[in-house]
Parts: C-alpha cells; sequence; structure tokens
C-alpha cells in the first residue's frame, strides 16, 4: 500500500497501480479513453492528465498523465487544478474537431463513455469551426456495426482485438488525423469474441448490429442480472427488454468469471427468446393436431395422462435450471428421473463431478486461467465448447510478457512495455486435439491425435510427474518425448493448469486430466484445473443425481421398451439431439408425451401436450457452472405484460402446479424450492447463497429493473388498452419489474448477484462498473455473485490414479472413428436459432483427413454417403489433414447434422462428386 | 582541408567516395583496429563521455551517457543492437545525406566502433527512404568492410563477431524519434514507445539497443584515433560543446549550403561568411537555427554562438544545426502554415492533442492567412502552443511542431492580427437595427 496525497486528501491506494486506476477504486472521477482495466495503460489519449508535486512545497506542479504515473508512496497529484482541468476539456475539443454532431442519432447515445467523459470535464461548445474529416465504413458481419466518422482514435479496438484476443484482421491504417480502424476489406470479423469491441469501444464507432436491428435507449430497457446459457462457463449477462424482445445482451461484471468480456455466442445467441415460432400457449393434441388451449385445459390434460399413466419417466434437461430438473424429478420420482443428457454425456459429466469432488485440485475460475503459467489442454477445443475459456487460456499465454517486464521493474499495467520487452513471449501452452484449434496460435507446442492417443499422451504426462502414476505401455518415442517436455514444464511453473473437458467424448481423455492433475498434486505443485462439460447446467445436472444410479437416456428407453412406463415428461429437452433419430421415433411412438420447452423442435411436434415454458430471460433458475459455481438468474420480464395472450410461465410453475394436482403439495414459491433442493440434497445445499431471496430489500427496497428514467411505462400498452396495469408483481424474487426501487441513486448497495445493468451517476457507460468493484478491474463490491459448491478436500486426498489406459488408435480399413467437431456458432442448440448467428453457422459436412478421402477417392467438393448406427445420409466432404487418419469429423449439432455417439463406427460411402 | 581541423568532411568526396583502399590509407579503419586491439570496450564509452560528444540529431544528448546505460559483462543479453539514425526527415536538414554518399566507409567504421563499445551484436543503418544513392554506396562499403574482416564472426580475429545492416524507411518523419524508429525497424507502426523502458534496456526486439544520429556516430573514430582532450579542443570561443558541427543554411541566401565549422562559431559568421548572405534585394527577416522544429530568432540573434546552451538561452534550440532563414518577402503565417502542414501530415496519429490539435492549427493558420481568421482565433493558436508543449504530448514531436508557430506569434503578432478582419461598423449597425426592431 502507498499513502498519496489527491486535492491535499489523504489516500491508502495500491502502490503497484497507476495514479489512474489508484484514483478510480477510491471512487475519485478522472476522464479517460485509451486506459481499460484489461488493456492497461498506453498513454494515446492524454485525458487523464493530472498535475504532481514534487512535495508539499511544490506549488507549480506539472501536468502527468495520470495512466502512465505510478502511484508510489508520497505523490502529490491534484484533479482539480485549474490547468489540469482545462487542458482536460482541451482533449475534448481536440476529439470533438471530428467527432460528428450525431448525439441524437447515434445507437451509443446514452451509454456513452465519449459523452460522460465530455460531461465530466465541463466542455460545451466547440470553436472549431472547419470541416471535419470522413471515413468510409465497413461490412463487419451480422454482429457488429461501423461507423468510423465517430471515432476519437483511442486505440483500444484494435489493442483489445489484436492484442488481448489474438485477432489478426483489425488493425489501424493510415495516420496523423486520418487513423482508420478496421480492415483491409469489408468482411466478417474472424474472432469469436468481436462481440467486445462495442463496449470496449468509447464512443459508436462499433456498436451491436442486433441491437440496432430493435434499437432502444439503455435507459429505456428493462434488465436483469442473468446468466449466459451458451455453454458451461455460466459468464454474467445483463439482458435489455423492452415490449417483450430481449433488445441486446451486454456483459455483467463479475470479477471472478467473465470479468469484461462475453463471446460472440453469448452476446449475438439470444434471438431464440423473439422467435415468433416459440410456444406461447398451451398446445393439446386433438384429431392427432395440436391445438391451443387454455392453462386450465392444459393442466387438466397432463393431470389426466400422468393419473392414468402405467409409469412415468421424466427427462430432464441440461439446459434447465436446477430448480426445474428438481420439480421434474419429484413430480416422477428421482428413480424415473432422466438426467437428459445424451448416453455418453451424461456418464461424462458425472466423470467430471467426480473428478472435481475427490481431487485436491481446485477448479480455476476464469481469473485463475487467466494467472496460469503454463497450461496443459487435454482434448478439448474450448473455443468452441466453452469460448470465453480460451480468451483466458490466451491471457495466461501473454502472461509471460507481464512476468518479463516485471523483472525489469516495470509495472504490470505498462501495456507497451510488456511488448517491448517481452515481444512475442508466451508462457507454455500445450494443446493436444483432434484438430486445429483457434488457440494454436498461442501454443507452445500442438498435437493432433485420436482422443485415445491424446489420454495415452495425458497419462504420460502423469507418468513423467510422478513414476507410481501408471505408465504407458508401447508409447511412441515422439510422444513420450513430448509428454516429457510437457512435464518438465508443468514441474518447473509456479501456477500450472491442466485444461480439459467432455468435448472429445472421451472418459479416457478426462482420467488421463485427472491423473495429470494427480500428479503435479503429488509433486507438491500448486495446480488448478478446469474441466468443460457439455451445457449450461451440466454440471448441475450430474449434482442432482448424486447418489443415484446413472440414468441417462438410454435407461430411459429401456424402461418403455420394457413396459415399466408409458409417458414420458420432457423438460426443456429436444431428444432429437441426444439419440439416433430411430430410436427416439421408436420411443415416442410408444409414450404419451409431455413437452415443456420454450422452443418449437422436432420433439415438441409429437407431444400429447405442449406447456409453453419460460426461456432463462421470463424465469429465474440457479445453474451450475463447469467450475462448480452456482449462479443465479432472474426474469429480464414478465411476457403476459406486452403480450396478454401469453401463457407462458416458468418450467417449474408449470410443474409446481401439476405436482399440486396429482401429489397435493406445492412448493408456489422459488425460495422454497430452491431450498427444498438445498435440504435435500447436501452436494446442492450452498445454492441458496447463489443470490439473495426474495425477502431481500437494499435500503428497504426492492431492486429496480428498469432505470430511473425510462420511458413511455404509460404509452407502451396503449395499443391494447389506454389504461395502464398495475405493474407485474414478483413475488419470487428481491426485483421489481418497476423503475421504482433500488437503482443506485439511493443510499445502500444491491449486492452483486442483484446488480440488473451497469449505470452510476456520471456513468452511463458499461465503464460504470468501475462504480460496483472494491478494486477497479478487481472484485465487485461484497463480493462476486456466485457460490462454489465444490472445493478441494483439505484433508487426506482420497483420488486415485486411474489406470484404464486405452490402447493406441489404430485406424480399421473400412470404417471411420467419428469425432465430434464444435462450433461456436451452430453446435448450441438455442443460439443456432437466432438469426445473425445461424449467418455464420456451417453447413452439415463430413470432415475427413485428404489420405483417407483419397482412399474414397473423393476429391474437392464431393459428397460423400455417412452411414451412423441407424441413420444414413450424404454430407459434402471437407478435406482437412489436421484430422487423424481413420477418424471422421462431424460437426455437433448443426442443422442437417445427425446425432452420433462420439468415438461411434461410422461407414462412408461415394456418394457423388460435382 | 585536415584530419585535423574538420574531421568529419576531410575525407568527403561526393562525387567518388573512397573505397576501402583508399579509405584505409587515409587512416580509415585505424580506429577499429585501435579500438579493438587496445580498448576495453569501456574505454571507448569513457573516452567518447570525456569527449563530451553531444547528439547531433538535434537533442544534444551526451552519447557517452547513453552508451554507458547499457548493460554490460557476462549478465548482459548476447543480442545487443547499435542502430544509425539516418532517417533525416528534418525541413532544412541535410548533413547526414552528405557524410554518407560522400564518406560511406566513416559511417561504417563509426559504427563498427560504437557497436564495440556497447558490444552490440548487430548494427542498422536505419537510412531515409528516399536516400537512394546512399543506400547503395553504404551497401558496398559494408561489403568491402565485410570482405575485408572488418565485419562478421570475429571482427579482426577478435572474439567479438558483429554485423551491419542498412534499412531503408517508408518515407515518415516520424522513425527520427529512435523508438519510433526501432518500432519501424521492427515491423510495426512508426510511432513512438513509452519510456520506460529506455532503448538501452529493452530497444530492439526487446534486447539493449543505442540509436544514435550519423554525424554523431562520425566523430567517434576520430575521438578514438586522436582522443577526447583533442576534441574538446576543436570548438572555439567559450562554447562548452566539443568537436565540430555540420552547420548549413538553406533559404534565399546566395550560396546556400553545408561547412563543417567549430562548435561556437557564430550564425552571422554562418550566414554571411560562408552562405554569402542573403540574395540581392532581400532581409533577413527571421531564421530558424537548427530545423522546422526550433523556434525562430530574429536578427538580432545573429550574434550568438550556435551551440546547445547558447540558443538555448536565447529561447530557441540548435536542433541540427542548419540554419533556414526566412526573408522578409514571406508572411510569417505562410512560412508557418507550410510548416505546420508538414508536422500535421507527419503525426504518427497516436496521441490527441498532437494528432486532432496540429490539423486545427493548419486550419486556423489558412484563414488568417486568406484574412478570415475571426476574433480569437490568435488566443487559440496560444492554447494549442500550450497545450501541445512538452509533457502534453506523447513524445516531442508536437512541442516541436509548435516551437516556430510559438515564437512567429511572438515575435511577429501584428501580422496575425492582421489575418482577422476587424468588424465593419456598418454591419454592426446593421445588426442593431434588427435586434431593435425585433425589440
Amino acid at each position: 500500500m502507498a499513502k498519496i496525497f489527491v486535492d491535499g486528501r489523504q489516500y491508502e491506494v495500491v502502490a503497484e497501480d497507476n495514479l489512474l486506476h489508484a484514483c478510480l477504486s477510491q471512487g475519485l472521477d478522472i476522464p479517460y479513453f485509451c486506459w481499460h482495466p484489461a488493456l492497461g495503460s498506453v498513454g494515446a489519449c492524454r485525458q487523464c492528465a493530472v498535475k504532481q508535486y514534487r512535495d508539499a512545497n511544490d506549488e507549480a506542479g506539472h501536468l502527468v498523465m495520470s495512466c502512465m504515473t505510478p502511484a508510489t508512496d508520497g505523490t502529490r497529484i491534484s484533479i482539480a487544478d485549474e490547468e489540469a482541468k482545462q487542458f482536460r476539456a482541451g482533449v475534448i475539443e481536440w476529439l470533438m474537431t471530428n467527432h460528428p454532431h450525431d448525439c441524437p442519432v447515434c445507437e451509443e447515445g446514452g451509454h456513452c463513455h465519449l459523452q460522460d467523459m465530455t460531461v465530466m470535464t465541463g466542455h460545451a461548445s466547440r470553436r472549431y469551426r472547419f470541416t471535419k474529416r470522413t471515413h468510409k465504413n465497413q461490412y463487419l458481419g451480422p454482429f457488429i456495426n461501423h461507423e468510423m466518422n465517430r471515432c476519437i482514435a483511442c486505440y483500444r479496438c484494435v489493442r483489445y482485438y489484436k492484442d488481448y484476443a489474438g485477432g489478426s484482421d483489425l488493425d489501424v491504417y493510415g495516420a496523423a488525423h486520418n487513423v482508420y480502424f478496421g480492415r483491409t476489406a469489408d468482411g466478417v470479423l474472424e474472432n469469436e469474441f468481436s462481440g467486445n469491441l462495442v463496449e470496449v469501444c468509447p464512443t459508436g464507432v462499433f456498436t451491436d448490429k442486433t441491437h440496432g436491428e430493435h434499437y432502444n435507449r439503455k435507459w429505456d430497457m428493462q434488465y436483469s442480472p442473468s446468466i449466459c446459457q451458451g455453454c458451461s462457463v455460466g459468464c454474467n449477462i445483463s439482458p435489455g427488454e423492452r415490449y417483450g424482445e430481449i433488445r441486446r445482451i451486454e456483459n455483467r461484471y463479475n470479477g471472478s468469471v467473465n470479468h469484461y468480456f462475453l463471446c460472440d455466442r453469448g452476446r449475438f445467441g439470444y434471438g431464440y427468446v423473439n422467435r415468433k415460432d416459440r410456444p406461447r400457449q398451451p398446445l393439446v393434441r386433438r384429431d392427432g393436431s395440436l391445438v391451443t388451449v387454455p392453462a386450465g385445459e392444459a393442466l387438466a390434460r397432463t393431470t389426466q395422462l400422468l393419473k392414468a399413466a402405467r409409469g412415468i419417466i421424466g427427462i430432464g434437461s441440461p439446459r434447465a435450471s436446477l430448480e426445474s430438473n428438481f420439480a421434474l424429478r419429484a413430480l416422477v420420482g428421482p428413480e424415473h428421473f432422466h438426467d437428459g443428457h445424451a448416453n455418453g454425456e451424461a456418464a461424462l459429466a458425472r466423470r467430471v463431478l467426480d473428478i472435481l469432488q475427490t481431487s485436491p485440485l481446485p477448479a480455476a475460475t476464469l481469473r485463475g486461467i487467466e494467472g496460469a503459467d503454463v497450461v496443459l489442454v487435454l482434448g478439448e477445443d474450448v473455443t468452441n465448447t466453452a469460448p470465453r475459456v480460451a480468451l483466458a487460456v490466451r491471457q495466461s499465454a501473454q502472461g509471460r510478457t507481464a512476468r518479463m517486464a516485471a523483472e525489469k521493474q516495470l509495472p504490470d499495467w505498462l501495456t507497451e512495455a510488456r511488448t517491448n520487452v517481452g515481444q512475442h513471449e508466451k508462457h507454455p501452452v500445450f494443446i493436444a486435439s483432434v484438430a486445429v484449434t483457434r488457440l494454436d496460435d498461442v501454443a507452445t507446442h500442438t498435437m493432433r491425435a485420436a482422443p485415445d492417443d491424446i489420454a495415452r499422451l495425458g497419462f504420460a504426462v502423469a507418468h513423467a510427474l510422478d513414476a507410481t502414476a501408471p505408465s504407458v505401455d508401447g508409447l511412441d518415442p515422439a510422444a513420450m518425448q513430448l509428454a516429457e517436455r510437457i512435464a518438465a514444464a508443468l514441474s518447473a511453473a509456479k501456477k500450472p493448469l491442466i485444461v480439459s473437458g467432455t468435448g472429445a467424448g472421451s472418459a479416457a481423455v478426462l482420467q488421463a486430466a485427472a491423473n495429470v492433475g494427480l500428479a503435479l498434486h503429488a509433486c507438491g505443485q500448486k495446480a488448478e484445473h478446469c474441466f468443460i462439460v457439455p451445457e449450461v447446467n451440466s454440471l448441475g445436472l450430474a449434482l442432482l443425481n448424486v447418489g443415484q444410479e446413472c440414468c441417462d437416456l438410454e435407461a430411459a428407453f429401456s424402461a418403455v421398451e420394457r413396459g415399466a412406463a408409458d409417458t414420458l415428461v420432457v423438460l426443456e429437452n429436444d431428444l432429437y439431439r441426444r439419440a439416433e433419430r430411430a430410436r427416439v421415433d421408436a420411443l415416442l411412438a410408444h409414450v404419451k408425451l409431455i413437452v415443456l420447452d420454450h422452443q418449437s423442435h422436432a420433439t415438441a411436434a409429437k407431444a400429447e401436450v405442449v406447456l409453453p415454458a419460460g426461456s432463462f430471460a421470463e424465469s429465474e433458475g440457479t445453474v451450475v457452472s463447469h467450475e462448480g459455481r452456482a449462479q443465479r438468474y432472474f426474469k429480464v420480464f414478465a411476457p403476459r405484460y406486452n403480450d396478454p395472450h401469453s401463457v407462458i410461465r416458468q418450467s417449474w410453475e408449470w410443474l409446481d402446479d401439476l405436482r399440486e394436482r396429482t401429489q397435493l403439495s406445492a412448493w408456489r414459491y422459488f425460495d422454497r424450492l430452491t431450498t427444498a433442493i438445498a435440504q435435500a440434497l447436501p452436494a446442492l445445499r450452498k445454492i441458496v447463497h447463489a443470490a439473495p431471496d426474495a425477502q431481500f430489500r437494499a435500503s428497504g427496497l426492492k431492486v429496480a429493473r428498469e432505470p430511473h428514467r425510462y420511458s413511455g411505462r404509460t404509452a407502451m400498452r396503449a395499443n391494447l388498452s389506454v389504461q395502464e396495469p398495475r405493474q407485474p408483481q414478483d413475488p419470487d424474487t428481491a426485483l421489481a419489474f418497476s423503475m421504482e426501487g433500488h437503482n443506485g441513486t439511493q443510499a445502500g448497495t444491491r449486492p452483486s448477484a442483484l446488480i440488473p445493468y451497469a449505470w452510476a451517476p456520471g456513468w452511463n457507460s458499461p465503464q460504470s462498473w468501475n462504480k460496483f468493484q472494491d478494486e477497479v478491474g478487481g472484485h465487485l463490491q461484497g463480493g462476486d455473485p456466485g457460490t462454489r459448491l465444490i472445493e478441494p478436500a483439505e484433508d487426506e486426498v482420497t483420488a486415485r490414479y486411474h489406470d484404464a489406459i486405452p490402447v493406441p488408435f489404430v485406424a480399421s480399413a473400412g470404417v471411420w472413428q467419428a469425432l465430434p467437431l464444435a462450433h461456436i456458432f451452430g453446435s448450441e442448440e438455442l443460439s443456432a436459432r437466432a438469426a445473425p448467428i445461424a449467418v455464420l453457422m456451417p453447413a452439415a459436412y463430413v470432415a475427413l483427413h485428404p489420405a483417407d478421402a483419397d482412399l474414397l477417392e473423393a476429391g474437392e467438393n464431393s459428397t460423400l454417403e455417412v452411414s451412423l448406427p441407424g441413420e444414413k445420409l450424404l454430407l459434402p466432404l471437407r478435406r482437412r489433414s489436421d484430422l487423424p487418419r481413420g477418424t471422421v469429423g462431424l460437426a455437433v449439432g448443426v442443422p442437417g447434422s445427425p446425432w452420433f455417439a462420439a468415438g461411434a463406427p461410422v461407414k462412408l460411402g461415394k456418394g457423388s462428386s460435382t | 582541408m585536415t584530419a585535423d581541423t574538420k574531421p568529419l568532411t576531410h575525407r568527403v568526396d561526393l562525387a567518388t567516395p573512397l573505397d576501402i583502399r583508399g579509405y584505409e590509407s587515409q587512416e580509415g579503419y585505424a580506429a577499429v583496429r585501435k579500438a579493438l586491439k587496445k580498448m576495453q570496450p569501456s574505454e571507448v564509452t569513457h573516452l567518447v563521455k570525456e569527449a563530451n560528444l553531444r547528439g547531433r540529431g538535434g537533442a544534444g544528448f551526451p552519447t557517452g551517457v547513453k552508451w554507458s546505460l547499457v548493460p554490460m559483462g557476462e549478465s548482459a543479453p548476447r543480442q545487443k543492437y547499435v542502430i544509425c539514425n539516418a532517417d533525416e526527415m528534418e525541413p532544412g536538414t541535410f548533413k547526414d545525406r552528405l557524410l554518407m554518399e560522400g564518406a560511406p566507409h566513416q559511417l561504417v567504421e563509426a559504427m563498427i566502433v560504437s557497436g564495440y563499445a556497447i558490444q552490440a551484436s548487430r548494427g542498422y543503418v536505419f537510412l531515409r527512404g528516399e536516400y537512394v544513392l546512399a543506400a547503395e554506396r553504404l551497401e558496398r562499403a559494408i561489403a568491402e568492410a565485410r570482405a575485408a574482416g572488418y565485419l562478421g564472426a570475429n571482427v579482426l580475429g577478435s572474439p567479438w563477431s558483429f554485423d551491419l545492416f542498412v534499412h531503408s524507411g517508408a518515407g515518415r518523419y516520424l522513425p527520427g524519434e529512435e523508438t519510433a524508429l526501432i518500432n519501424s525497424l521492427e515491423g510495426r507502426r512508426a510511432r513512438p514507445r513509452a519510456k520506460p523502458p529506455f532503448p538501452q534496456i529493452a530497444g530492439l526486439w526487446g534486447k539493449p539497443t543505442v540509436v544514435n544520429n550519423v554525424e554523431t556516430l562520425c566523430n567517434v573514430p576520430h575521438i578514438v584515433l586522436r582522443g577526447s582532450e583533442w576534441f574538446r579542443g576543436l570548438s572555439q570561443g567559450k562554447s562548452k560543446d566539443s568537436g565540430t558541427k555540420l552547420y548549413g543554411v538553406s533559404g534565399r541566401v546566395r550560396r546556400p549550403g553545408l561547412w563543417e565549422l567549430p562548435f561556437g562559431v557564430t550564425a552571422r559568421e554562418i550566414l554571411e561568411d560562408h552562405a554569402g548572405g542573403m540574395t540581392e534585394g532581400l532581409k533577413l527577416k527571421c531564421w530558424l537555427p537548427g530545423g522546422a522544429s526550433t523556434d525562430f530568432l530574429l536578427p538580432a540573434h545573429l550574434d550568438l554562438a550556435m551551440d546547445f546552451d547558447t540558443i538555448a538561452k536565447a529561447g530557441s534550440r540548435m536542433g541540427t544545426g542548419l540554419l533556414t532563414v526566412v526573408d522578409d518577402s514571406r508572411s510569417i503565417i505562410s512560412v508557418v502554415r507550410n510548416l505546420e502542414e508538414f508536422f500535421a501530415r507527419e503525426s504518427c496519429g497516436w496521441c490527441t492533442p498532437c494528432r486532432d490539435g496540429l490539423p486545427w492549427s493548419v486550419r486556423l493558420l489558412a484563414a488568417l492567412e486568406r484574412g478570415q481568421g475571426q476574433p480569437g482565433d490568435i488566443e487559440l493558436l496560444e492554447q494549442l502552443c500550450r497545450f501541445l508543449g512538452p509533457g502534453r504530448t506523447f513524445c516531442a514531436h508536437a512541442p516541436g511542431a509548435v516551437e516556430p508557430l510559438q515564437s512567429a506569434i511572438k515575435y511577429f503578432r501584428h501580422e496575425f492580427e492582421a489575418g482577422v478582419p476587424k468588424p465593419a461598423t456598418r454591419a454592426v449597425a446593421q445588426r442593431t437595427t434588427a435586434a431593435q426592431a425585433v425589440a
């Protein structure tokens, strides 16, 4: 710590910080542009000038840039100094010489950092009377709009996109007052994290195109603290709604998880909430077709089905909340509850849970990943299965330059010094994967192999670290050498990290990764691990089923086949994405099917009853991230307010009603249900701490979902009725569907899990998260949202080395091993239903090593006949030399791609060539 | 012309520069031999420090001090670089060109000796892109030196290896700043770096690096051969600066040109004795002592000694030491507008004051030049000069750019005021009438 003096007042600050960071952390306001907590200081914009004094006797002082000046003990500065104030206003005036006067029609208006800083400096009228320079804009793809005339050349976009996110297709061109930030030519931005440009840009150069298509000012939207449903990372998001539509998703700061950044799937994949083809009223099958009925009738019909059933099976969903899954489990009985993963995936998710629960290693937070200094990625293509993790791994690689700069006594925040000293040096990252990954560019070494061989490498690394770990027989010398190299790097590391997951569909890969962790622990290394699981609540489902027999879909299928059940309740799940088409067809032909979902899909089309469920935007719920962090999301809006015909209810509410009708017992309130879970299942007992309950009040108030400047409330429903109804009530949470309530202007603070949107007085842009953090860029005040359910056992280690080491993969003639190839855009069910995501989604394909393709005489542009168990189809061929011989890559989950089990035998035949 | 009094130029031959034989026959590469055979690297640095050699690129930083910050010894990085800043882009400055085109071996030798002093592994000549002839001649000289064993592995059989390369710039002003030069050499945008780290600690490719101007470096072999005492004795009068300096004059004088003269010579001697005075019928209005980024001085300042301290005391900078004279037929606004156009165009675009402030000054000057200035314009220019001063901008480009502007306003304010038309009395009367009508 250091004592500094700001305008005569003394402050205790972190000595390692720069003055800007230190002052902002003290709640003081200094305007800035080029500095960003995640991007460091570069001294370009000159906006954060303050006056520094040599000592108490120095009265003249001199201007310094606070972002470039260390907060050393005894520093004396003035923010209020007249010359400094004039200079700061002058900087804005310079920026305004070219900035257009288009705030009223600019999409950034109202959440614009440039507006905020302009007001903060007091600059109000321009003296510049000459013409402005103008630029041409570019098409950057379906996500981001480009309006270069607004550019103030803070260089944040390229520093984020190139230096932070590793993108290569956005750069700065030109010089002088004609610098241009864009691509060499129009085209879709390639980086998977491009959406963060929208928030990184302090003004309206890069704006959210999906938002622009149904635009609202920030203050005119309703928000909730929510959790991204796109993968198992559980990034915190702040969705904005108006007229019953989600209009945009912004990052919600969580200092342990996503902090300032989201992936493009998470940010732009919300369109499924707004789809016109969603079930919004209950449907009941009559004379062979589904017809709309009132809720009471649908419930009565469902109750009738349940009461008449000769055995009921409930199939839950890893994309539904713990509460909804538990409600279904209670309705059908734990022994009849199936977790809704595909067969293999349920077992893999369980295995991950087992590793997390028994390993002495803690599961890494995203922050933890960023701080690792050696990373082994075993079998997981994180960019496509848990994208935000990839961005974190990239930071760990780039952490090397910070360490090199530190060796030269240069501070961490002096970003440029890091690159000047460290150049292109990286911390070691070893990636073993089935195919190329988008992280390969930061990898020290990549190995591409079939999952079994990846597992063998992992086992060999563990053995190289600890001789008591089982050894791998017959490992080829190159793999052995690599294993030793990886082991050497891991054991030399200060913070080694193992990243793996269910993406390769291989239990052996998971076990190998677990062994590496155990071996590192045995060596006394303080390692962490990170296991990616398939979906947003996969780990939650595994926790829900702790102590139960493995109840995957196969068990459900056989129960029906045995005649043990004839009625199926499916919660937020499309079974055709979980098993072979023929099997699902056969299953559904023999059961009475009740579906609760917020999407129309092939399974729902076969139902007797479809109950329209709330999506994440119309529900509250708890989900457990890959890290074991239970996080709560809240309704963004009440669907009936704007659409009186809507009968959308949360799944748990439907199920609670059904439970009351069949078992004469109900929870009625969300908190009661959550508490029931915590009481029933010890592994989940801490979920009640994920967020404050419905009784919580901030300074006596509920938390307002709407900003206090929310406008048009009395008019927005005038097309329905001129009488303004009472605002929807929310008895289940501490949030209100209203602008009344705690919104940040009153005394007291909202707990971190209940902050719906980023706003603080004077700070309208996402930069206002400054005002919610214990230290800028650190954790949220009062701790980051969520509660970790799994911590490593502190006493004796119960985990033992796995020794089921697979034999080497051998290509067999005529049969290929199916490899699941995930795609950030397309593989995830819900986001794939959003129009802008669909634009970037690949069409279904089959990928083969060129040598294997040659065996089939299949050249470029040919089509192959793909025979999977129970399915045969024609798919276009992609010749990919990165795939191991003897394997066939199939896109996971994209439209037209069949469901298949990872590792399934695939036969290929000549289709056609064009 | 002798080596003793005009060390830098006595071997310059622009028509046919000396080849390695000819150069060796005139003491060429003797300094390399002496340094490598008889001196420790630190002794060379010490000697240069003792000689009080100051940077001839314009800033006047003591060369020996710069070198002494480079890590030496066993623990120092194996790769170290010496870079010659030959990106001579300062308007009105053409001295390095003479040295490189007329005596390329002298620079090659200078870089070897300097490289030896810091135990560099490589040297680069960062050459202005337009200097095609200099590039050819340097390349040839380097090839000859390499063939003769002055470059390459184990220079002259010593344990020290050193090689030298010419890199042509892409035609921008900013690589004249040493860290922008390093960025450019690395293939990045030519914009200055933040300091720390200083290049001596982490420069090119993150390794210790010194960057010196052509003329600065060319002094080094002579200091090694003749000693620091001799070097300090070269300057005349009371000048504290050592050695000789390439002085020059451009503008409407009788004999524009370039001369190697002892430090401390007065501007009047340079202008009148060497350049032959102003062209017939013209009078001197003001002059820039050393490039476009220095403050104007007046005819009254002509008797000042042309050295760093004296010119600084007069409120300007000696800069590169090449005078640009402005005659009395010129409008000062036109001259300054032209200069600011150059500086605005050559801004790298990194920091706001320079990128957006300089173009504003150009627009204002152009308006004043056309007589379309408005009340407040001069004060605005003055504010720009203040706000673009040292410490407010990222590098010295903008502070340099406003030096001629601020001094022009200081000395010729009446010309600026003439650019702001007086409000016509009738127009005022009409406005008043209209206002009264409304009332």
